[in-house]
Protein backbone atom coordinates (compact mmCIF):
# COMPACT_ATOMS: atom_id res chain seq x y z
CA UNK A 1 0.00 0.00 0.00
CA UNK A 2 1.29 3.62 -1.05
CA UNK A 3 2.05 5.15 2.13
CA UNK A 4 2.43 8.58 0.89
CA UNK A 5 0.92 11.50 3.19
CA UNK A 6 -2.14 12.78 1.32
CA UNK A 7 -3.08 15.05 4.38
CA UNK A 8 -0.93 16.45 7.13
CA UNK A 9 -2.05 18.63 9.74
CA UNK A 10 0.16 20.25 12.32
CA UNK A 11 -0.74 22.02 15.70
CA UNK A 12 -3.44 23.65 13.51
CA UNK A 13 -5.98 26.23 15.72
CA UNK A 14 -8.19 28.10 14.71
CA UNK A 15 -10.88 30.60 16.39
CA UNK A 16 -13.89 32.13 14.99
CA UNK A 17 -14.63 35.95 14.00
CA UNK A 18 -16.28 36.32 17.15
CA UNK A 19 -13.17 34.63 19.29
CA UNK A 20 -14.81 31.13 19.62
CA UNK A 21 -11.95 28.95 20.14
CA UNK A 22 -13.22 26.14 17.50
CA UNK A 23 -10.21 23.96 17.32
CA UNK A 24 -7.07 23.25 19.00
CA UNK A 25 -3.67 22.29 18.45
CA UNK A 26 -4.78 19.63 15.70
CA UNK A 27 -2.34 17.26 14.53
CA UNK A 28 -3.84 14.82 12.05
CA UNK A 29 -1.80 13.03 9.07
CA UNK A 30 -4.08 10.64 6.58
CA UNK A 31 -2.23 8.24 3.94
CA UNK A 32 -3.40 7.68 0.73
CA UNK A 33 -5.76 5.29 0.40
CA UNK A 34 -7.35 5.31 4.09
CA UNK A 35 -10.66 5.69 5.39
CA UNK A 36 -11.04 7.58 8.19
CA UNK A 37 -14.16 8.85 10.32
CA UNK A 38 -13.98 11.86 12.55
CA UNK A 39 -16.18 11.48 15.37
CA UNK A 40 -17.50 13.55 18.06
CA UNK A 41 -20.40 15.23 19.31
CA UNK A 42 -22.22 18.18 18.37
CA UNK A 43 -19.93 21.55 18.44
CA UNK A 44 -16.80 19.73 18.31
CA UNK A 45 -15.37 21.59 15.42
CA UNK A 46 -15.83 18.74 12.69
CA UNK A 47 -16.99 20.77 10.27
CA UNK A 48 -14.81 23.70 10.60
CA UNK A 49 -11.91 20.98 10.52
CA UNK A 50 -13.18 19.79 6.92
CA UNK A 51 -13.31 23.57 5.62
CA UNK A 52 -9.74 23.55 6.34
CA UNK A 53 -8.69 20.94 4.04
CA UNK A 54 -9.80 23.12 0.62
CA UNK A 55 -8.52 25.90 1.77
CA UNK A 56 -11.83 27.36 2.29
CA UNK A 57 -10.27 28.54 6.16
CA UNK A 58 -6.94 29.43 5.53
CA UNK A 59 -4.22 27.98 8.11
CA UNK A 60 -1.07 29.54 7.56
CA UNK A 61 0.65 26.28 5.96
CA UNK A 62 -0.48 24.41 8.93
CA UNK A 63 -2.48 21.87 6.33
CA UNK A 64 -0.46 20.43 3.97
CA UNK A 65 -1.90 18.44 1.03
CA UNK A 66 -0.05 16.08 -0.52
CA UNK A 67 3.40 17.75 1.10
CA UNK A 68 2.29 21.07 -0.09
CA UNK A 69 1.14 23.86 1.90
CA UNK A 70 -2.62 25.13 0.76
CA UNK A 71 -1.77 28.69 -0.21
CA UNK A 72 -3.78 31.34 -2.61
CA UNK A 73 -1.71 30.09 -5.52
CA UNK A 74 -2.72 26.02 -5.24
CA UNK A 75 -6.22 26.56 -4.41
CA UNK A 76 -7.41 25.03 -7.49
CA UNK A 77 -5.36 22.34 -7.81
CA UNK A 78 -6.03 21.37 -4.20
CA UNK A 79 -9.82 21.59 -4.43
CA UNK A 80 -9.61 19.78 -7.89
CA UNK A 81 -7.58 16.46 -5.76
CA UNK A 82 -9.58 17.16 -2.68
CA UNK A 83 -12.99 17.26 -2.85
CA UNK A 84 -15.51 18.27 -0.16
CA UNK A 85 -19.22 16.96 0.00
CA UNK A 86 -21.42 19.63 2.06
CA UNK A 87 -24.03 18.06 5.14
CA UNK A 88 -26.86 19.82 3.03
CA UNK A 89 -27.39 19.20 -0.63
CA UNK A 90 -29.14 21.92 -1.33
CA UNK A 91 -26.34 23.94 -0.60
CA UNK A 92 -24.53 22.42 -3.06
CA UNK A 93 -26.85 22.06 -5.87
CA UNK A 94 -27.32 25.51 -7.14
CA UNK A 95 -27.95 25.18 -10.80
CA UNK A 96 -31.40 24.32 -12.74
CA UNK A 97 -30.29 21.30 -13.83
CA UNK A 98 -28.76 18.43 -11.95
CA UNK A 99 -26.30 18.14 -15.76
CA UNK A 100 -25.48 21.73 -14.93
CA UNK A 101 -25.05 20.77 -11.51
CA UNK A 102 -22.38 18.02 -12.28
CA UNK A 103 -20.62 19.87 -14.96
CA UNK A 104 -19.91 23.08 -12.75
CA UNK A 105 -16.62 21.34 -11.27
CA UNK A 106 -15.25 20.10 -14.81
CA UNK A 107 -15.96 23.41 -16.79
CA UNK A 108 -14.51 25.49 -13.93
CA UNK A 109 -11.00 23.23 -15.04
CA UNK A 110 -11.13 24.15 -18.07
CA UNK A 111 -12.56 20.72 -19.80
CA UNK A 112 -13.69 20.54 -23.63
CA UNK A 113 -17.16 20.52 -23.63
CA UNK A 114 -16.41 16.53 -24.82
CA UNK A 115 -14.73 16.26 -21.55
CA UNK A 116 -17.40 18.00 -19.46
CA UNK A 117 -20.14 16.10 -21.09
CA UNK A 118 -18.01 12.41 -20.48
CA UNK A 119 -17.09 13.32 -16.72
CA UNK A 120 -20.99 14.19 -15.87
CA UNK A 121 -22.43 10.89 -17.44
CA UNK A 122 -19.43 8.59 -15.92
CA UNK A 123 -20.15 10.83 -12.77
CA UNK A 124 -23.51 10.15 -13.02
CA UNK A 125 -23.21 6.24 -13.07
CA UNK A 126 -21.14 6.03 -10.21
CA UNK A 127 -23.86 7.45 -7.86
CA UNK A 128 -26.41 5.45 -10.09
CA UNK A 129 -28.64 8.25 -11.43
CA UNK A 130 -28.05 8.23 -15.28
CA UNK A 131 -30.48 9.57 -16.73
CA UNK A 132 -31.03 12.62 -14.56
CA UNK A 133 -29.33 14.97 -16.43
CA UNK A 134 -31.79 17.37 -17.25
CA UNK A 135 -34.20 16.88 -13.95
CA UNK A 136 -34.04 20.18 -11.69
CA UNK A 137 -32.72 19.17 -8.27
CA UNK A 138 -35.36 20.25 -6.46
CA UNK A 139 -38.09 17.58 -7.79
CA UNK A 140 -35.89 14.74 -6.35
CA UNK A 141 -35.64 12.99 -2.76
CA UNK A 142 -33.54 13.75 -0.16
CA UNK A 143 -31.93 10.30 -1.07
CA UNK A 144 -31.45 11.77 -4.81
CA UNK A 145 -29.96 14.72 -3.91
CA UNK A 146 -26.86 13.82 -1.62
CA UNK A 147 -26.12 11.17 -4.46
CA UNK A 148 -25.88 13.77 -6.89
CA UNK A 149 -24.51 15.79 -4.50
CA UNK A 150 -21.86 13.46 -4.77
CA UNK A 151 -21.66 13.81 -8.31
CA UNK A 152 -20.55 17.10 -8.50
CA UNK A 153 -17.75 16.39 -6.45
CA UNK A 154 -16.97 12.72 -8.37
CA UNK A 155 -17.20 14.54 -12.29
CA UNK A 156 -13.49 16.31 -10.67
CA UNK A 157 -12.35 12.87 -10.58
CA UNK A 158 -10.45 13.87 -6.91
CA UNK A 159 -8.32 11.41 -5.58
CA UNK A 160 -9.27 12.25 -1.41
CA UNK A 161 -13.46 12.86 -0.84
CA UNK A 162 -14.38 14.42 2.06
CA UNK A 163 -17.80 14.33 3.42
CA UNK A 164 -19.56 16.02 5.84
CA UNK A 165 -22.39 14.19 7.64
CA UNK A 166 -23.27 12.16 4.43
CA UNK A 167 -25.78 9.61 6.14
CA UNK A 168 -27.35 12.78 7.96
CA UNK A 169 -31.34 12.77 8.00
CA UNK A 170 -31.52 9.44 5.38
CA UNK A 171 -33.78 6.85 5.94
CA UNK A 172 -31.90 3.20 6.97
CA UNK A 173 -32.01 2.16 3.59
CA UNK A 174 -30.63 4.84 2.44
CA UNK A 175 -27.95 5.40 4.66
CA UNK A 176 -26.76 1.69 3.71
CA UNK A 177 -27.18 2.85 0.08
CA UNK A 178 -24.99 5.45 0.14
CA UNK A 179 -22.65 3.31 2.41
CA UNK A 180 -22.40 1.20 -0.42
CA UNK A 181 -21.78 3.52 -2.95
CA UNK A 182 -18.96 5.00 -0.85
CA UNK A 183 -17.15 1.74 -0.71
CA UNK A 184 -17.09 1.07 -4.39
CA UNK A 185 -15.28 4.67 -4.49
CA UNK A 186 -11.60 4.13 -5.27
CA UNK A 187 -10.01 7.08 -3.27
CA UNK A 188 -9.23 7.95 0.29
CA UNK A 189 -11.49 8.87 2.31
CA UNK A 190 -12.52 11.24 5.65
CA UNK A 191 -15.39 11.23 7.02
CA UNK A 192 -17.06 13.57 9.76
CA UNK A 193 -20.06 11.80 11.03
CA UNK A 194 -22.58 10.42 13.67
CA UNK A 195 -23.46 7.62 12.05
CA UNK A 196 -21.26 5.53 14.21
CA UNK A 197 -22.65 2.02 12.32
CA UNK A 198 -22.24 2.89 9.47
CA UNK A 199 -18.93 3.78 10.46
CA UNK A 200 -17.67 0.24 11.17
CA UNK A 201 -18.68 -0.75 8.05
CA UNK A 202 -16.82 1.76 5.78
CA UNK A 203 -13.63 3.02 7.87
CA UNK A 204 -10.30 1.34 9.30
CA UNK A 205 -9.66 4.56 11.40
CA UNK A 206 -11.49 6.44 13.98
CA UNK A 207 -10.91 10.01 15.35
CA UNK A 208 -12.71 11.75 18.29
CA UNK A 209 -13.19 15.17 18.36
CA UNK A 210 -13.93 17.22 21.19
CA UNK A 211 -14.12 20.64 22.16
CA UNK A 212 -11.69 21.74 19.26
CA UNK A 213 -9.31 18.94 20.33
CA UNK A 214 -8.32 15.57 19.07
CA UNK A 215 -8.90 13.28 21.82
CA UNK A 216 -8.62 9.38 20.54
CA UNK A 217 -7.11 8.22 17.00
CA UNK A 218 -7.02 4.75 16.89
CA UNK A 219 -8.32 1.81 14.45
CA UNK A 220 -11.30 1.40 14.49
CA UNK A 221 -12.41 -1.57 16.13
CA UNK A 222 -10.43 -0.43 19.19
CA UNK A 223 -12.77 2.86 19.27
CA UNK A 224 -15.77 1.38 18.42
CA UNK A 225 -15.68 -0.99 21.40
CA UNK A 226 -14.36 0.84 24.16
CA UNK A 227 -17.84 2.37 25.57
CA UNK A 228 -16.41 4.62 28.63
CA UNK A 229 -14.18 6.45 25.74
CA UNK A 230 -17.34 6.91 23.43
CA UNK A 231 -20.25 8.23 26.28
CA UNK A 232 -17.08 10.03 28.04
CA UNK A 233 -17.10 12.32 24.63
CA UNK A 234 -21.07 12.33 23.95
CA UNK A 235 -21.44 9.23 21.62
CA UNK A 236 -22.43 5.73 22.77
CA UNK A 237 -21.79 2.19 21.19
CA UNK A 238 -23.86 1.65 18.10
CA UNK A 239 -26.81 -0.75 19.18
CA UNK A 240 -26.54 -2.50 15.49
CA UNK A 241 -22.25 -3.53 16.09
CA UNK A 242 -21.30 -6.73 16.87
CA UNK A 243 -19.12 -7.16 19.72
CA UNK A 244 -16.27 -8.90 18.48
CA UNK A 245 -13.95 -6.40 16.19
CA UNK A 246 -13.31 -9.47 13.51
CA UNK A 247 -16.64 -8.25 11.92
CA UNK A 248 -16.29 -4.72 12.28
CA UNK A 249 -13.53 -3.57 9.83
CA UNK A 250 -14.13 -4.53 6.42
CA UNK A 251 -11.17 -6.16 4.39
CA UNK A 252 -10.30 -3.76 1.59
CA UNK A 253 -12.34 -5.12 -1.29
CA UNK B 1 -42.99 17.96 3.14
CA UNK B 2 -46.20 21.00 2.74
CA UNK B 3 -49.12 20.95 1.08
CA UNK B 4 -48.01 24.18 -0.51
CA UNK B 5 -44.36 22.83 -1.65
CA UNK B 6 -46.08 19.88 -3.32
CA UNK B 7 -47.85 21.77 -5.62
CA UNK B 8 -45.39 24.25 -6.01
CA UNK B 9 -43.20 21.50 -7.42
CA UNK B 10 -44.91 21.35 -10.72
CA UNK B 11 -43.20 24.55 -11.74
CA UNK B 12 -44.76 27.87 -11.39
CA UNK B 13 -42.70 30.38 -13.34
CA UNK B 14 -43.02 28.35 -16.68
CA UNK B 15 -45.71 26.41 -16.71
CA UNK B 16 -46.69 24.79 -20.24
CA UNK B 17 -43.09 25.50 -21.48
CA UNK B 18 -42.96 21.71 -21.89
CA UNK B 19 -45.62 21.64 -24.64
CA UNK B 20 -44.93 22.05 -28.28
CA UNK B 21 -45.78 24.22 -30.99
CA UNK B 22 -43.93 26.03 -33.52
CA UNK B 23 -43.46 28.76 -31.06
CA UNK B 24 -42.50 26.35 -28.64
CA UNK B 25 -39.55 25.49 -30.71
CA UNK B 26 -38.10 28.50 -31.91
CA UNK B 27 -34.95 29.56 -30.78
CA UNK B 28 -34.98 31.57 -27.22
CA UNK B 29 -32.85 34.31 -28.50
CA UNK B 30 -35.24 34.64 -31.71
CA UNK B 31 -38.15 35.28 -28.80
CA UNK B 32 -36.39 37.67 -26.63
CA UNK B 33 -35.38 39.94 -29.39
CA UNK B 34 -38.62 39.72 -30.71
CA UNK B 35 -40.60 40.52 -27.20
CA UNK B 36 -37.91 42.82 -26.77
CA UNK B 37 -38.93 44.46 -30.31
CA UNK B 38 -42.74 44.06 -29.30
CA UNK B 39 -42.74 46.11 -25.90
CA UNK B 40 -40.39 48.72 -27.57
CA UNK B 41 -43.05 49.43 -30.42
CA UNK B 42 -46.17 49.12 -27.99
CA UNK B 43 -43.98 51.40 -25.87
CA UNK B 44 -43.60 53.68 -28.72
CA UNK B 45 -47.30 53.83 -29.57
CA UNK B 46 -48.63 57.58 -29.61
CA UNK B 47 -51.67 58.01 -26.66
CA UNK B 48 -55.00 56.73 -28.58
CA UNK B 49 -53.58 55.25 -31.29
CA UNK B 50 -56.83 52.89 -31.03
CA UNK B 51 -56.02 50.96 -35.01
CA UNK B 52 -52.61 50.65 -33.81
CA UNK B 53 -53.25 48.88 -30.64
CA UNK B 54 -55.51 46.66 -32.39
CA UNK B 55 -53.10 45.18 -34.36
CA UNK B 56 -50.38 44.74 -31.84
CA UNK B 57 -53.41 42.73 -29.92
CA UNK B 58 -54.03 40.87 -33.23
CA UNK B 59 -50.16 39.99 -33.90
CA UNK B 60 -49.94 38.73 -29.71
CA UNK B 61 -53.34 36.98 -29.70
CA UNK B 62 -52.55 34.91 -32.85
CA UNK B 63 -49.58 34.08 -31.43
CA UNK B 64 -50.80 32.49 -27.94
CA UNK B 65 -53.06 30.58 -30.27
CA UNK B 66 -50.55 29.14 -32.42
CA UNK B 67 -48.81 27.99 -29.14
CA UNK B 68 -51.34 26.49 -28.18
CA UNK B 69 -51.24 27.64 -24.41
CA UNK B 70 -54.32 27.97 -22.47
CA UNK B 71 -55.96 31.58 -23.46
CA UNK B 72 -57.53 31.60 -20.20
CA UNK B 73 -54.44 31.10 -18.11
CA UNK B 74 -52.57 33.55 -20.43
CA UNK B 75 -55.44 35.93 -19.59
CA UNK B 76 -55.69 35.63 -15.78
CA UNK B 77 -51.88 35.66 -15.60
CA UNK B 78 -52.11 39.37 -17.40
CA UNK B 79 -55.05 40.43 -15.24
CA UNK B 80 -52.10 40.54 -12.19
CA UNK B 81 -50.67 43.81 -14.21
CA UNK B 82 -53.97 46.20 -13.36
CA UNK B 83 -53.82 46.75 -9.83
CA UNK B 84 -50.38 48.21 -10.09
CA UNK B 85 -50.48 50.16 -13.17
CA UNK B 86 -53.93 51.54 -11.90
CA UNK B 87 -52.45 52.43 -8.62
CA UNK B 88 -49.50 54.81 -10.63
CA UNK B 89 -51.83 55.66 -13.20
CA UNK B 90 -55.19 56.08 -11.53
CA UNK B 91 -53.98 60.44 -11.19
CA UNK B 92 -53.34 61.04 -14.36
CA UNK B 93 -56.71 62.19 -15.60
CA UNK B 94 -56.74 64.57 -12.83
CA UNK B 95 -53.95 66.03 -13.57
CA UNK B 96 -53.45 66.18 -17.36
CA UNK B 97 -54.52 70.35 -18.43
CA UNK B 98 -57.31 69.93 -21.37
CA UNK B 99 -60.74 69.96 -22.25
CA UNK B 100 -62.54 68.56 -19.06
CA UNK B 101 -65.18 65.46 -19.22
CA UNK B 102 -66.27 66.38 -15.52
CA UNK B 103 -65.70 68.05 -12.51
CA UNK B 104 -66.57 67.90 -9.03
CA UNK B 105 -66.44 69.63 -5.88
CA UNK B 106 -64.26 67.85 -3.22
CA UNK B 107 -64.79 70.18 -0.34
CA UNK B 108 -63.04 73.37 -1.26
CA UNK B 109 -61.24 71.78 -4.69
CA UNK B 110 -62.69 71.86 -7.90
CA UNK B 111 -61.04 68.42 -9.01
CA UNK B 112 -61.40 67.74 -12.78
CA UNK B 113 -61.08 64.72 -15.07
CA UNK B 114 -59.57 65.47 -18.67
CA UNK B 115 -60.60 63.76 -21.56
CA UNK B 116 -57.00 63.70 -22.97
CA UNK B 117 -55.82 62.33 -19.69
CA UNK B 118 -58.38 59.64 -19.92
CA UNK B 119 -57.08 58.88 -22.82
CA UNK B 120 -53.68 58.77 -21.57
CA UNK B 121 -55.04 56.48 -18.87
CA UNK B 122 -56.13 53.80 -21.05
CA UNK B 123 -53.46 53.92 -23.14
CA UNK B 124 -51.34 52.96 -20.65
CA UNK B 125 -53.22 50.36 -19.51
CA UNK B 126 -53.19 49.20 -22.73
CA UNK B 127 -49.59 49.02 -23.23
CA UNK B 128 -49.00 47.29 -20.35
CA UNK B 129 -51.33 44.75 -21.08
CA UNK B 130 -49.74 43.80 -24.36
CA UNK B 131 -46.80 44.26 -22.59
CA UNK B 132 -46.89 41.40 -20.16
CA UNK B 133 -48.98 39.54 -22.70
CA UNK B 134 -46.02 39.06 -24.65
CA UNK B 135 -43.74 38.45 -21.45
CA UNK B 136 -46.32 35.46 -20.44
CA UNK B 137 -46.44 33.93 -23.67
CA UNK B 138 -42.85 33.69 -23.30
CA UNK B 139 -42.35 32.39 -20.18
CA UNK B 140 -45.35 29.55 -21.24
CA UNK B 141 -43.27 28.85 -24.52
CA UNK B 142 -39.77 28.54 -23.09
CA UNK B 143 -37.92 26.63 -19.96
CA UNK B 144 -36.00 28.64 -17.71
CA UNK B 145 -33.28 26.73 -18.70
CA UNK B 146 -33.33 27.60 -22.15
CA UNK B 147 -34.38 31.35 -21.46
CA UNK B 148 -31.29 31.45 -19.47
CA UNK B 149 -28.53 30.48 -21.80
CA UNK B 150 -30.58 32.54 -24.61
CA UNK B 151 -29.97 35.58 -22.15
CA UNK B 152 -26.19 34.40 -21.84
CA UNK B 153 -25.56 34.10 -25.50
CA UNK B 154 -27.43 37.27 -26.10
CA UNK B 155 -24.39 38.98 -23.98
CA UNK B 156 -26.34 39.65 -20.89
CA UNK B 157 -23.28 39.90 -18.48
CA UNK B 158 -22.52 36.23 -16.67
CA UNK B 159 -23.07 37.04 -13.04
CA UNK B 160 -26.71 38.86 -14.06
CA UNK B 161 -27.74 35.29 -15.74
CA UNK B 162 -26.24 33.54 -12.64
CA UNK B 163 -28.00 35.31 -10.15
CA UNK B 164 -31.26 34.73 -12.23
CA UNK B 165 -30.16 30.87 -12.23
CA UNK B 166 -30.34 30.74 -8.43
CA UNK B 167 -33.47 32.87 -8.16
CA UNK B 168 -35.42 30.19 -9.75
CA UNK B 169 -32.89 27.31 -8.15
CA UNK B 170 -33.92 29.03 -4.70
CA UNK B 171 -37.21 30.31 -4.91
CA UNK B 172 -39.03 26.96 -4.09
CA UNK B 173 -36.87 26.65 -1.44
CA UNK B 174 -37.32 29.70 0.41
CA UNK B 175 -41.37 29.61 -0.58
CA UNK B 176 -41.05 25.69 1.50
CA UNK B 177 -38.94 27.35 4.10
CA UNK B 178 -42.44 30.53 4.65
CA UNK B 179 -44.57 27.45 4.78
CA UNK B 180 -42.72 25.69 7.47
CA UNK B 181 -42.25 29.10 9.42
CA UNK B 182 -46.15 29.49 8.95
CA UNK B 183 -47.06 26.19 10.20
CA UNK B 184 -45.21 26.84 13.26
CA UNK B 185 -46.41 29.79 13.82
CA UNK B 186 -50.17 29.10 13.61
CA UNK B 187 -48.96 25.90 15.88
CA UNK B 188 -48.85 28.50 18.29
CA UNK B 189 -51.02 30.89 17.52
CA UNK B 190 -53.65 31.83 19.66
CA UNK B 191 -54.46 35.10 17.75
CA UNK B 192 -54.06 38.07 19.13
CA UNK B 193 -54.26 42.00 17.64
CA UNK B 194 -53.33 42.95 14.59
CA UNK B 195 -50.27 44.78 15.75
CA UNK B 196 -49.03 41.40 17.70
CA UNK B 197 -49.63 39.37 14.29
CA UNK B 198 -48.22 42.28 12.26
CA UNK B 199 -44.84 41.84 14.58
CA UNK B 200 -44.48 38.35 14.08
CA UNK B 201 -44.47 38.48 10.54
CA UNK B 202 -41.74 41.17 10.45
CA UNK B 203 -39.84 38.39 12.81
CA UNK B 204 -40.78 35.78 10.16
CA UNK B 205 -39.63 38.11 7.14
CA UNK B 206 -36.12 39.25 8.80
CA UNK B 207 -35.73 35.27 10.47
CA UNK B 208 -36.10 34.68 6.54
CA UNK B 209 -33.44 37.01 5.46
CA UNK B 210 -30.98 36.28 7.93
CA UNK B 211 -31.82 32.12 6.85
CA UNK B 212 -31.19 33.18 3.25
CA UNK B 213 -28.06 35.36 3.58
CA UNK B 214 -25.86 32.15 5.44
CA UNK B 215 -27.60 29.74 3.02
CA UNK B 216 -25.38 32.18 0.57
CA UNK B 217 -22.42 31.74 2.06
CA UNK B 218 -22.78 27.82 2.45
CA UNK B 219 -23.05 27.92 -1.56
CA UNK B 220 -20.78 30.15 -2.02
CA UNK B 221 -18.59 27.46 -0.15
CA UNK B 222 -19.72 24.62 -1.82
CA UNK B 223 -18.97 27.16 -5.63
CA UNK B 224 -15.24 27.06 -4.25
CA UNK B 225 -15.40 23.68 -3.54
CA UNK B 226 -15.66 23.14 -7.19
CA UNK B 227 -13.05 25.20 -8.29
CA UNK B 228 -15.19 28.73 -9.14
CA UNK B 229 -12.65 31.33 -9.41
CA UNK B 230 -15.00 33.93 -10.19
CA UNK B 231 -15.62 33.39 -14.01
CA UNK B 232 -18.89 32.00 -15.19
CA UNK B 233 -18.72 29.29 -18.15
CA UNK B 234 -21.08 27.79 -20.40
CA UNK B 235 -21.06 25.27 -22.40
CA UNK B 236 -24.19 24.59 -24.63
CA UNK B 237 -24.59 26.56 -27.44
CA UNK B 238 -28.20 27.49 -29.41
CA UNK B 239 -27.95 27.72 -32.76
CA UNK B 240 -31.10 29.00 -35.15
CA UNK B 241 -33.16 27.05 -37.51
CA UNK B 242 -35.11 27.91 -40.52
CA UNK B 243 -38.40 28.78 -38.82
CA UNK B 244 -36.13 31.20 -36.33
CA UNK B 245 -35.23 32.85 -39.59
CA UNK B 246 -39.06 32.75 -41.45
CA UNK B 247 -40.30 34.27 -37.90
CA UNK B 248 -37.84 36.48 -37.28
CA UNK B 249 -38.38 38.36 -40.76
CA UNK B 250 -42.48 38.08 -40.70
CA UNK B 251 -42.74 39.48 -37.14
CA UNK B 252 -40.17 42.39 -37.65
CA UNK B 253 -41.34 43.83 -40.67
CA UNK B 254 -45.25 43.49 -39.52
CA UNK B 255 -43.72 45.17 -36.18
CA UNK B 256 -41.34 47.80 -37.94
CA UNK B 257 -44.37 48.43 -40.13
CA UNK B 258 -47.08 48.91 -37.56
CA UNK B 259 -44.52 51.52 -35.83
CA UNK B 260 -44.02 53.56 -38.97
CA UNK B 261 -48.06 53.45 -39.94
CA UNK B 262 -48.25 54.95 -36.12
CA UNK B 263 -45.62 57.46 -36.86
CA UNK B 264 -46.88 58.36 -40.05
CA UNK B 265 -50.40 59.40 -38.72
Amino acid sequence: MNMEEVIRIDDLSYAYPDGQRALSGINLTVRRGESLAIIGPNGAGKSTLLLHLNGILRSDGRVKVFSEPVTEKNLKNVRRRIGLVFQNPDDQLFSATVFDDVAFGPMNLGYSEAEVRQAVSGALEKVGMSGFENRSSHHLSLGERKRIAIATILSMSPEVMVLDEPTSNLDPKGKWLLIGLLRRLPVTRLIATHDLERVAALCHRVVILDGGRIVADDTAAQILNDTSLLEAHGLSRPAGLKSTSASVIPLRD
Amino acid sequence: MTLLSKTMKHSFLDRYSDRDSFVHRLDPRTKLVAVFLFILAVGLTSPAMWPVFAIYFVIIASLIIFSRVPVLYVFKRSLVIIPFVLLIAIFIPFFKHGEAVGSYNLWIWKVSVSYHGLQVLVTILIKSWLSILSLILLTSTTKITDLLRGLEQLRLPGVMVMVLSFMYRYIFILVDEVMRMKQARDSRNFGGGRLRQLKTIGNMAGTLFIRSYERGERVYDAMLSRGFDGQSRTLHHLSFGLSDLFFGISFGVVVVFTCTFNFLH
